[in-house]
């Protein structure tokens, strides 16, 4: 097996509300390898979030170690922190959290912005991302002229214009219906051969059928961690087809 | 992260909500149109002061006979002949510090041509005083020395005179006019002067060699100076000691002792000017603080609309963060987005204040006087409120936690 890409180990999250300590996090162990496509499962309140948080590098665990990608997590700063998920993380959100009123092409090249990228250089591979996601006619549509299916591959294609080594998606199909969701499910299992690792959130158990392995959290614990054969999603649609 | 990447973003938000913007930045263009306006119409006011002091003549001291005593009441400056025409070449010849000397004696006379008649100031004078009050002739050559010294009755006439006595566009020179019932001939007409800093019409005066006023009109009192010394020093910076030491030469040629006053009174005209320019310039400063105050208030219209903004931003912010924006990147943002309205509002305050400044001069027929300092001053200023104003919004964005800021309904 390859050198774990994430590495947690015993990670407790406990915030403090007055003189209340809450366990978000009771002691987390979890190794992802490169090329993983991961579904983390949970009712809400069960930790999943707060995990994901900690994965995605937005927030740090109070006890107990994160390597990502061979690097401590916990001694980063903000500044660290920011440029660890811009250049190894990717974002996908239940929301997609586009911003509004600007082109799906400025929307992808966000993350180039942040990391220096020329404007030449940033149209260039902001345009290819597009056209991976199956948008490479779209690019100047705005989020309110896309549909749901549409938005969330616009913010998909942000979340890989970086070429991330890990995508984190939390609850991706949320607010698609069944046709688009396993239409975005296909195109992470794609991502997923494609060597990209994904950690997926979602409390739907038929969306975590399409990944290769399922972990499901209670109670700050992680109760099961279970290696399966993937539901095939439908083919993804070829670009420029919707 | 560019610069310029940086702008665009905040052009584009600042532009998102236009009207918005506009009155955000109200308050920074009404400062800014205030402080333009003020500071020119404050300057243009010097500037006429100014006017009208050289007007009167450079480095200029002016010096009046002394006082009567009798009885116990003093009669003013003026009312007793204490200088004497050997003082006056004393002076010429015995301080350095003095360029140029001339009388002035003055009467008023009726003045009448072969069909008007006109009743105006005569001064008996030498040709030095035009030079003194850089007073050059608009017609003729005006009187020599030697007119002064043979006493030539010949006569300079201002302005006012000539169209009072031959019409607007009249060239008299030559031409005969009677002072009393002595007839002069007319070698000059001096150019169109103004008024003096008290309103008085200065081309409302004629002029004549001082020997034939002494002859003609005043009757000859001898040695005694009936009237005033004009005296032009080498220098604005040798005014000052150059009245130091004609006060010291006429305390000696008068023998006055030690601790007695003076038979005489010295003006400095620049000191007179001087505190005029200091009342005018103490009204601007004052106008232009109360603008200035303005400013600040359009600082904290902008702080205000930076920091709905922010929180209306929350979850951009929060998306910024999540792909990778430094704290940094964030506080630039959101600083260029104030910079942006409040130098806006400057350059837009400048044009107004300059418009406004332009309109009323135009209006009171106030010379124009914007200073380039003032502007580039007052768009610095505005940026500084940008900068002071937009910071704690800025640094308020850049602080978020984007967890929370990503979960902001």
């Amino acid at each position: 097996m390859a050198d774990p890409l994430i590495a947690v180990h015993d990670v407790q999250k406990i915030y403090k509300t007055g003189d209340v300590e809450v366990h978000a996090l009771g002691g987390v162990s979890l190794e992802i390898v490169p090329g993983e496509f991961v579904a983390i499962m949970g009712a809400s309140g069960s930790g999943k979030s707060t995990l994901m948080n900690i994965l995605g590098c937005l927030d740090r665990p109070t006890l107990g170690t994160y390597m990502l990608a061979g690097r401590h997590v916990a001694k980063m700063n903000r500044d660290e922190l920011a440029e660890t998920r811009n250049e190894v993380l990717g974002f996908v959100f239940q929301n997609f959290n586009l911003l509004a009123r600007t082109s799906a092409l400025e929307n992808v090249e966000l993350p180039l912005i942040y990391r220096g990228v020329r404007a030449k250089e940033r149209h260039r591979r902001a345009g290819a991302a597009l056209a991976r996601v199956g948008l490479g006619q779209r690019l100047d549509h705005t989020p309110a002229q896309l549909s749901g299916g549409q938005q969330q591959r616009v913010a998909i294609a942000r979340a890989l214009v970086g070429e991330p080594k890990v995508i984190l998606a939390d609850e991706p199909t949320g607010n698609l219906d069944s046709r688009t969701s396993t239409e975005v499910m296909g195109l992470f299992q794609e991502l997923g051969s494609a060597g990209i690792t994904v950690v997926l959130v979602t409390h739907e158990p038929d969306i975590a059928e399409y990944a290769s392995r399922v972990v499901v959290v209670k109670d700050g614990l992680i109760r099961e961690d279970t290696r399966q054969t993937p539901r095939v999603a439908a083919p993804p649609p070829k670009a420029g087809e919707s | 992260m560019n610069p310029l990447v940086t702008l665009r973003i905040a052009l584009r938000a600042v532009l998102r909500n236009k009207m918005r913007s506009f009155l955000t930045t109200l308050g920074i263009i009404i400062g800014v149109a205030a402080v333009i306006a003020m500071m020119a119409i404050g300057a243009g006011a010097k500037a006429q002061v100014e006017a009208a002091f050289s007007a009167m003549g450079t480095n200029l001291l002016i010096i009046l006979p002394g006082s009567t005593t009798s009885g116990g009441s003093f009669g003013g400056f003026g009312s007793m002949p204490t200088l004497t025409w050997d003082d006056m070449a004393a002076i010429k010849d015995e301080v350095g510090t003095v360029h140029l000397v001339a009388p002035s004696l003055r009467s008023t006379q009726s003045l009448v041509s072969e069909e008007m008649n006109w009743t105006t100031s005569v001064t008996g004078t030498t040709p030095e005083y035009f030079q003194i009050r850089n007073w050059p002739m608009a017609q003729g050559a005006g009187f020599s020395q030697q007119d002064v010294d043979s006493g030539t009755k010949v006569v300079v006439l201002g302005q006012t005179v000539v169209d009072r006595l031959y019409g607007t566009s009249a060239n008299p020179v030559g031409q005969s006019v009677r002072i009393g019932n002595t007839p002069f001939t007319i070698v000059g007409v001096a150019d169109k002067k103004g008024q003096s800093p008290t309103g008085q019409d200065y081309d409302d005066a004629s002029f004549i060699p001082s020997t034939t006023f002494a002859h003609r009109i005043q009757g000859g009192l001898g040695k005694f100076l009936i009237g005033q010394i004009y005296v032009q020093a080498t220098s604005s910076e040798t005014t000052q000691r150059a009245l130091a030491d004609i006060k010291t030469l006429l305390r000696d040629r008068h023998h006055l002792p030690p601790g007695a006053d003076d038979d005489f009174s010295i003006r400095n005209l620049a000191e007179i000017a001087g505190a005029q320019q200091q009342g005018t310039e103490t009204m601007t400063t004052l106008l232009a603080s109360v603008a200035a105050v303005s400013l600040i208030v359009g600082g904290i219209g902008i702080m205000n609309i930076m920091l709905v903004s922010v929180t209306e931003r929350t979850r951009e912010i929060g998306v910024r963060m999540a792909i990778g924006a430094k704290p940094m990147s964030i506080l630039l943002q959101f600083l260029i987005e104030a910079l942006v309205l409040s130098i806006a509002g400057g350059l837009i305050g400048v044009s107004l204040g300059v418009g406004v400044a332009w309109w009323l001069a135009a209006k009171f027929r106030w010379p124009m006087a914007i200073q380039v300092d003032v502007i580039v001053i007052s768009v610095g200023f505005s940026a500084l409120v940008g900068i002071v104003f937009g910071l704690y919004p800025a640094r308020k964005a850049s602080q978020l936690d984007p967890i929370d800021a990503l979960r902001y309904e």
